[in-house]
């Protein structure tokens, strides 16, 4: 079996040839501390154009392929079953200081994408699970999955310009904890992405320091 | 990314002399910055020409991945191969703790990083 994730949907520009952009902007000599975020969700919530939003590079994307054996590795016969999935995500990257640059993914909340979250993310400061309203049902496996994972999330609902919900009815179809922020974002605004961004870091900042406060955002 | 055509299958396999798996690929993050230790000498595999001439400066994994337009898992494999004759250096992704958090410390910088975009 062979199946592809990815994101993009019906229309999207095909992807730029990374070979042909002579601007890439390489990082600092001191840089030495590689942090991950990922912004995960369904198919063409907007996850690439939110990792554009705020990326210093033009998101660049790639693909991890894993074969898993499947059912009856034990048969006798010694004949494996397996199955091989390829996972495409894109990325991006904002520099934070001379040694630690972050990483922004974008990763598919598909099922069958997930037996890949510990090999590739495994480390990873904390998610954004990126909500399209009018398809909520693709946003409960990434959200019970990120739970199971005791990964730190917020979830932010992309603005596609449809019959509006408020955050509180979002929250209750969601079925989401009060703990856990929901913030409302234009994916393709930069300052708008910018925010979700420093949402998550807020909420990380009172995960880990549940005693200090941080300045809001100006 | 789409295979090219010259991605196919076979040339992967070629690529990595068939290996599916190196012994230390699980220590290469999708992160970990790699770094050039040496210039590119002739003779050398194609990919490792151009992983030298790339990681010149800090590159990570993935990004190599991306620029050679190959899986990470091939990627890994052939990084592997460097590390070991010492070609290039890994600088590895600080690890966070037990409890998936980072330092505040940390989280400052990411924070005043955000601010700033």
């Amino acid at each position: 079996m062979h199946s592809t994730a990815s994101d993009g949907g019906p229309g999207a520009a095909p992807a730029p040839d990374a070979h042909a952009d002579p601007s890439r902007t390489p990082l600092r000599d001191t840089a030495d501390n590689g942090l991950k975020i990922v912004i995960v969700g369904g198919f063409g919530v907007g996850k690439t154009t939110m990792v554009r939003s705020v990326s210093e590079i033009r998101p660049l994307s790639t693909e991890e392929t894993m074969t898993r054996a499947g059912v009856g590795v034990d048969d006798p016969s010694g004949v494996e079953a397996k199955s091989t999935t390829t996972v495409a995500f894109d990325f991006g990257r904002i520099s934070i200081n001379d040694s630690t640059v972050l990483y922004l993914f974008g990763a598919p909340g598909q099922e069958r994408f997930w037996f890949l979250w510990d090999r590739l993310f495994a480390g990873t400061l904390g998610a954004v699970v990126l909500v399209d309203t009018r398809r909520l049902d693709d946003s409960w496996y990434a959200i019970d999955r990120l739970e199971a994972h005791g990964m730190p999330f917020i979830v932010a609902v992309n603005d596609f310009g449809g019959p509006q919900h408020t955050l509180e009815q979002v929250r209750e179809a969601l079925d989401l904890s009060p703990e856990i922020p929901l913030v409302a974002c234009d994916a393709r605004d930069r300052k708008s992405s910018k925010s979700v961004l420093i949402s998550l870091a807020h909420h990380l900042y009172s995960l880990s320091a549940p005693h200090e406060t941080v300045k809001a955002a100006p | 990314m789409r295979l090219g055509p010259d991605d196919d299958p076979d040339r992967l396999y070629t690529v990595t002399g068939g290996r599916s798996r190196a012994a230390d690929d699980l220590n290469l993050d999708l992160v970990t910055l790699i770094v050039s230790e040496c210039d590119p000498a002739p003779g050398m595999q194609s990919e490792h020409v151009r992983i030298l001439s790339m990681c010149r400066h800090p590159m990570a994994v993935v990004e190599v991945s991306a620029e050679l337009r190959m899986p990470v898992s091939v990627v890994r494999i052939l990084l592997s191969d460097l590390l070991d004759s010492g070609k290039v250096t890994a600088r590895h992704p600080r690890p966070v703790t037990a409890a998936h958090l980072p330092d505040t410390d940390l989280l400052k910088e990411v924070l005043d990083a955000l601010h700033r975009l």
